[in-house]
């Protein structure tokens, strides 16, 4: 088994790649869970905060009618209003491209962004739809039968973990 | 016909009869035991090894559903069930359509019995007429027509001066009267007992006071009237001290229980299951409990299968809309035996509630295995085990309660005046 | 062998609303249902309030289903409100009043239902006079439909229920320790008895009900419920009052002598509401009779939270659609 790149590092770098592209106009979105723990912690390393929100997009996943709800949904929380403004949405692995889907579909919901960018900390190949990330700090190839999920520690630091599923 | 019966354990209380032995039959009567006549030459030797041999079941209350409801069961077919059930005398009420109010509608159910010849049938007659409680019915007539007794079937009589007088007419021709105790406007609408699974549910409660409160009245009347009165389906625990102490204080009452309030409870309702929608309706726990004890100190006198086919379609509604009722004729002997093995009570004993003890209620000759008497036997495996379900019962009736359950206890044959009127074997 | 009767058959006291691997089904009551369930329903309707409050209220969640109302009782209210959840899940609706239709012409519950299953219809949600309905129907469903039971006579009301706790849980975070007082029709009411049993799985720890005998069930405190006929008394300290609707056709009769009595004893006024915590919310289920068990003085007033109540129904209504339309048949 191949060793885990070290989430803190890669949190540092996709830091580093995110902050330029903050503007007057710009709004973080992070999608539960890994995206929303990402996007809290670069915000606390900004002395100007953007405005932010986070997604849940279990009511827009197309595996519902298969897998139904059966975690508990987080409410998405997206206090400002989304017309015009330059989206950056982060998420922490990208895989099929499906999660992204149904964030944009929520996302349209709440109006009409000038643009989105998605930021992601890894993409572990294995894409399904025209969508890809415009910024991602690391790829690696996962096995259809595992999973790779951030996982914090008590202090929020961040760990990567590989398992089975 | 002459039929040897070898090896059965004869059951007779009335005979003090409790052993294994061989019994002959011949010309429709029993002519032997142990021994057989002279020169018997039987045509058919039944092997009643390991079965009870026993006088045939006496059922006080069965519906045949004949006439009008025919599309629910037929004579046929119900006459059929109880000869598998070893019954081989059975009471009918007169709740049928038209309402058995008029002597050539006994007559021609008699008739028509007769001709099946597969069980005794004895109807009873409506006490008032179309059971509306306003006029009473030509109670003489109906009894010269083979009435046994009068009954209001689940029809209670609200006019106390009309009640009043059917117990005198009744009692002037020594008459019995059959009334199930539910005082009406108490019980008016309900469908489950006034206990906690009709609050959990929402059912319309009918509280134990509405039965406690009629056989007040009905044993008043009775004692006043000098009327015979049998009290149908008791369900109370109440109840049956009140007939406890009436039979002790020396009136003369009779009564009855169900085999489904012998054995379940309210909470046999589960969730909704309108099998159990019964009436009167299944009580508590404590209910069931008494009416246990009270079949076996004697309190009450006899057990009957209240044996109400109902079709499928009249079950398929909400629980209070679905016709209460449910079908018994195949059930009442192994749900005795049940009773009785969980009682403690002896086979002997208990075979009494079925056999002699009903039959003293009718007014008809007790059967019995005494030489000579008429043979009129149930021949069962006490411990042969069976389920319930819709295609083990001949009944046309398949909703009961009891649906799924294990049963102990099957009839294997049944003779009425000697003919085998019912054989397991050609099921 | 001894074999007690009552274990005779519990094969059959199964829950008849989940499924063997113990999803939820159908809803047809809260009895029964584990406290996990409950909470996956209020945790999922607190995501679906935010969705009323965007410029698109809807999800696709149902998208291309087919949830048919069947109302063979008429209640406009709950109907509209199950309406709106389907279509903010983006279901096709079908709303049908049965009372003024085909049961007048001998069709069979099940008749009409058999007839919309032939329709393709997904979900039902069902309200009728008698106790059991929902239950029966859904014994004679087709495997892959849901059934939401939206009040069956006098028994179950359950997303009624869920919505008044999912009230309660938003003022009162903490359930462990109020005292709720339900008052009025307890007798006829399938409001309380949801939501009596829904308190009791979340381990609200007192639970009283107030009214005269006449409007109490037979061995309610069974239900594990403190019994109070004296309103001033059971109103005490209690952190939630919940009205019941006392029903026209009660208001005068053997039960009750009048409406106004009834008002005078039982009814909710400023004053007596002053017997309770301070910060208590008051509830009803609506329609509300003014005047007759809540003064329009505590019905707007501050404590009030009967408005709410109706927003959160719809959260609470899509919660439960949406959970039963992803579990597999």
């Amino acid at each position: 088994m191949s060793t885990l790149p070290n989430a803190e590092q890669l949190f540092q770098q996709l830091c580093q790649q995110i902050k330029p592209l903050i503007q007057e106009n710009t709004a973080l979105i992070g999608i539960h869970s890994g995206g929303a723990w990402l996007m809290q912690r670069l915000l606390d390393t900004l002395t100007v905060q953007p405005v932010h929100g986070t997604l849940d997009v279990s009511f827009y996943r197309d595996d519902y009618l298969q897998r139904g709800l059966h975690h508990e949904p987080k409410p998405s929380n997206i206090a400002f209003d989304v017309q015009d403004r330059h989206i950056i949405l982060i998420d922490d692995v990208f895989y099929t491209g499906r999660t992204i889907r149904a964030a944009m579909n929520e996302l349209f919901d709440y109006g009409r962004p000038a643009s989105i960018t998605l930021a992601v900390l890894i993409n572990r190949g294995g894409q399904e739809l025209p969508i890809a990330p415009q910024i991602c700090v690391h790829h690696m190839q996962v096995a259809q039968n595992q999973n790779i999920q951030l996982l914090q520690h008590a202090d929020g630091s961040f760990y990567l973990e590989l398992e089975d599923c | 016909m002459k039929i040897h019966i070898k090896h059965g354990r004869l059951i007779d209380a009335t005979q003090s009869l409790d052993r294994v032995a061989d019994i002959y039959i011949a010309a429709g009567k029993i002519v032997g035991i142990d021994k057989a006549p002279d020169g018997f030459q039987a045509n058919q030797v039944i092997d009643a090894t390991g079965c009870v041999v026993s006088p045939g079941l006496v059922d006080i209350s069965a519906r045949l559903r004949e006439p009008g409801f025919e599309y629910k069961a037929t004579l046929e077919s119900e006459l059929t069930a109880a000869a598998r059930g070893g019954i081989t005398s059975l009471a009918c009420p007169p709740d049928t359509d038209p309402v058995l109010d008029e002597p050539g509608l006994v007559e021609m159910l008699k008739h028509r019995a007769k001709q099946l010849n597969l069980v005794h049938v004895y109807p009873l007659g409506a006490l008032t007429q179309k059971l509306l409680g306003r006029e009473i019915t030509e109670m003489c007539e109906l009894t010269e027509a083979g009435c046994v007794g009068f009954s209001q079937a689940d029809t209670a009589i609200t006019d106390t001066q009309v009640l009043w007088r059917a117990m005198q007419y009744a009692a002037t021709f020594g008459l019995t009267v059959w009334l199930r105790p539910e005082e009406p406007y108490l019980a008016n609408n309900g469908v489950a007992h006034d206990g906690e699974v009709a609050a959990r549910l929402g059912l319309k409660g009918i509280p134990a006071a509405a039965e406690t409160l009629s056989i007040y009245q009905l044993l008043s009347i009775a004692k006043h009237t000098g009327a015979k009165l049998h009290l149908c389906r008791l369900s109370t625990a109440e109840g049956v001290e009140m007939v406890r102490a009436a039979k002790r204080a020396g009136q003369a009452v009779s009564c009855d229980v169900s085999i489904n309030h012998l054995h379940l409870t309210d909470m046999d309702i589960a969730y909704f299951d309108s099998n159990a929608h019964l009436k009167p309706p299944l009580r508590s726990q404590r209910d069931r409990d008494a009416l246990r004890k009270g079949l076996s100190d004697g309190t009450i006198d006899a057990v009957c299968s209240d044996h109400t086919p109902v079709d499928d379609d009249s079950k398929l509604y909400p629980f209070a809309e679905a016709e209460a009722g449910a079908t018994g004729l195949e059930l009442l002997l192994p749900l005795t035996l049940k009773w009785a093995h969980e009682n403690k009570v002896e086979l002997a004993l208990a075979m009494q509630s079925l056999t002699h003890k009903p039959a003293q209620i009718l007014g008809i000759p007790a059967p019995s295995l005494a030489i000579n008497s008429d043979a009129d036997i149930c021949i069962f495996h006490p411990e042969q085990a069976w389920t319930v379900s819709a295609q083990s019962l001949l009944s046309q009736g398949k909703n009961t309660p009891f649906l799924g359950y294990e049963m102990l206890g099957r009839v294997t044959h049944t003779l009425l005046h000697g003919q085998i009127v019912f054989n397991a074997q050609h099921v | 062998m001894e074999v007690s009767i009552l274990n005779w058959k519990t094969a059959d006291m199964y829950n008849p609303q989940l499924d063997k691997d113990g999803n939820l089904k159908h809803l047809l009551t809260i009895e029964g249902l584990p406290k996990k369930i409950l909470n996956q329903i209020l945790d999922t309707a607190e995501s679906f309030v935010g969705v009323a409050e965007r410029e698109v209220k809807k999800v696709p969640l149902l998208r291309g289903k087919t949830v048919c109302n069947l109302f063979f009782e008429n209640s406009t209210r709950t109907r509209t409100t199950f309406e709106i959840a389907a279509k903010r899940l983006s279901a096709d609706v079908i709303s049908l009043n049965v009372s003024t239709s085909s049961q007048s012409k001998g069709e069979t519950i099940l008749d009409t239902i058999n007839n919309l299953t032939a329709m393709h219809a997904d979900m039902f949600v069902v309200r009728h006079a008698q106790s059991g309905a929902a239950h029966m129907i859904a014994k004679h469903v087709a495997p892959h439909i849901h059934v939401i039971n939206a009040g069956d006579g006098r028994h179950a009301h359950p997303t009624q229920g869920l919505l008044d706790v999912f009230t309660i849980r938003h003022y009162k975070p903490d359930m462990h320790n109020l005292k709720v007082a339900i008052v009025g029709d307890i007798l006829h009411s399938r409001v309380a008895r949801s939501e009596i049993h829904a308190l009791t799985t979340l381990g609200v720890p007192e639970i009283r009900v107030i009214a005269p005998k006449t409007l109490l069930p037979e061995q309610v405190e069974k239900l594990g419920v403190h019994v109070y006929h004296d309103v001033n008394q059971g109103l005490k300290d209690v952190d939630v009052v919940m009205m019941l609707r006392l029903q026209n056709e009660r208001m005068a009769g053997a039960m009750l002598p009048s409406s106004q009595e009834f008002f005078k004893t039982y009814g909710l006024t400023p004053e007596k509401l002053a017997l309770a915590k301070p910060d208590a919310i008051v509830m009803h289920p609506g329609p509300m009779n003014r005047g007759v068990e809540i003064d329009s003085a505590v019905a707007d007033g501050k404590q009030s939270v009967i408005l709410p109540q109706v927003t959160y129904g719809i959260a609470v209504r899509m919660a439960v659609m949406s959970i039963l339309a992803g579990n597999p048949s």
